[in-house]
């Protein structure tokens, strides 16, 4: 059985010799994406955490991005969506992606339309 | 590209035995079911999101209420996950260079890898059994207003909070724990608090030093706090003592944080648990010499497909739960 691996990450920015190698130097770079999440959590800076973007915090916005970086290593090196086909990969990733944002933008702007009507509205919920 | 040409590759298309994405049939309905898998967590994950923002200004905040460590006292804010993210991202590792040594066809060592893939596994589940237990257990108790609003305490000279213990009076009163089976056949009490809420309001108003919190963000984004006036206005509104969290009432804060993460946690759990169960059977097989003489380790790969996606899974619901 041929088992071709492509291994480079990074845009070809780095280069590994073999395939287990690559698997390591991809735990390096998941490992630091964590502790610096983690430790950001923790510190939780003031000029994060005090602007905003898009209506939501800045902080927030480094957290999920860092999420999507991450996500994307364990599936292209991780779960070797890297060395699957073209068409199979996008079929793997860009429906899924497609069909979440969409609720993501429907459930979200409902949830705060609803959150107006019991601050707007004339519901006594606290009581 | 010639493809008026009439050549013999055109019988093979329609004869089968083409393979347009180059993937195995097993492993291409593995990603089917990741993919239907992955929208039922983001249909959970975008829930949770759906409450949080018709809430948005009274959700708790994840930091002060996962803050255990096993064996350690005090305060460690996101340590333990952090830990437990990692683990599962190592046995994430594992896998894959079990999955590698598969495609060498090295028996020995898929078997070391997929060993140490489900000791990952088995430490993973059971952090998380012991997150549940400590977030059931609750730290320090809250009470519940008429209208299911929570009200922390906090000690006013050192700002940290305040357990009912700190506080509460013992009075000589009895009271009984409401069961089903003396009363009202449907209605029970599934536990019965440490004080009764007679003995936490008396023990408020005789300790000067102790404040209320409610659930509401000011612009800080921290829980506010009250003053002594207003904590002694606000504790009358008070209905019922509430020790530690279950599907109806939640001492950290709005019931649906503690119910939403019962069923987040508990799916994920639950998938861990079945990859953990998988990998075993797949690890008999790979000792027993399986896949060695199948000639390939293709299975090896579909379960590590599945153990991964767990995993991809985990570093969302960490994101969504306790970080963001």
């Amino acid at each position: 059985m041929a088992h071709e691996h492509k291994l480079e990450i990074f845009r070809g920015l780095v280069k590994f010799k073999s395939n287990t190698q690559k698997i390591w130097g991809v735990l390096i770079f998941l490992s630091i994406v964590t502790t610096i999440e983690v430790a950001l959590g923790i510190v939780k800076p003031r000029a994060l955490t005090h602007s905003h973007f898009l209506g939501m915090k800045l902080l927030n916005w480094i957290f999920i991005i860092l999420t999507l970086v991450k996500a994307y290593y364990i599936a292209w090196d991780f779960m070797h969506l890297r060395d699957e086909k073209t068409p199979l990969r996008r079929v793997i990733v860009w429906t899924p992606i497609f069909l979440i944002c969409y609720l993501i933008f429907i459930l979200l702007f409902e949830a705060d339309y609803i959150y107006n009507v019991y601050k707007d509205g004339f519901i006594t919920w606290n009581f | 590209m010639d493809t008026t040409v009439s050549t013999g590759t055109e019988d093979s298309v329609w004869g089968g035995g083409n393979r347009p994405l180059g993937a195995s049939y097993g492993k291409m309905m593995m990603w089917f079911f990741i993919m239907s898998d992955a929208l039922t967590f983001s249909g959970f994950l975008v829930a949770y999101g759906f409450s949080r923002f018709k809430f948005i200004e009274l959700w708790p905040i994840a930091d002060e209420v996962f803050t255990h460590v096993p064996f350690f006292h005090g305060n460690y804010p996101m340590y333990y996950v952090a830990f437990m993210t990692f683990i599962l991202i190592m046995s994430s590792v594992t896998m894959v260079l079990a999955v590698d040594a598969g495609h060498k066809l090295k028996q020995s060592k898929v078997i070391l890898y997929m060993f140490l893939t489900i000791i990952g596994g088995a430490i993973f589940v059971g952090s998380q059994a012991w997150e549940w237990a400590t977030f059931i257990k609750g730290d320090y108790g809250a009470v519940e207003t008429n209208s299911g609003r929570i009200l922390q305490f906090v000690d006013a000279e050192t700002g940290e909070r305040a357990a009912l213990a700190d506080f509460a009076e013992t009075l000589p009163e009895e009271r009984v724990k409401h069961v089903a089976s003396e009363g009202i056949w449907f209605e029970g009490e599934g536990y019965k608090t440490s004080y009764s809420l007679n003995e936490v309001v008396e023990g408020f108003k005789a300790t000067p030093n102790i404040l209320i919190r409610t659930e509401q963000l000011n612009e800080e984004g921290e829980k506010t706090l009250l003053d002594r006036k207003e904590s002694l206005a606000k504790i009358l509104e008070a209905n019922q003592v509430v020790e530690g969290a279950n599907l109806v009432h939640n001492e950290y804060g709005h019931r649906l944080f503690a119910d939403f993460f019962f069923f987040i946690t508990g799916f994920h759990g639950f998938h861990v648990f079945s990859g953990v169960v998988i990998n075993i059977i797949i690890f008999f097989n790979v000792i027993l010499g399986t896949y060695q003489r199948r000639g390939h380790y293709e299975m090896v790969e579909k379960v590590g497909l599945y153990w991964h996606f767990v995993d991809l899974v985990w570093v969302f619901v960490f994101t969504f739960f306790y970080l963001v």
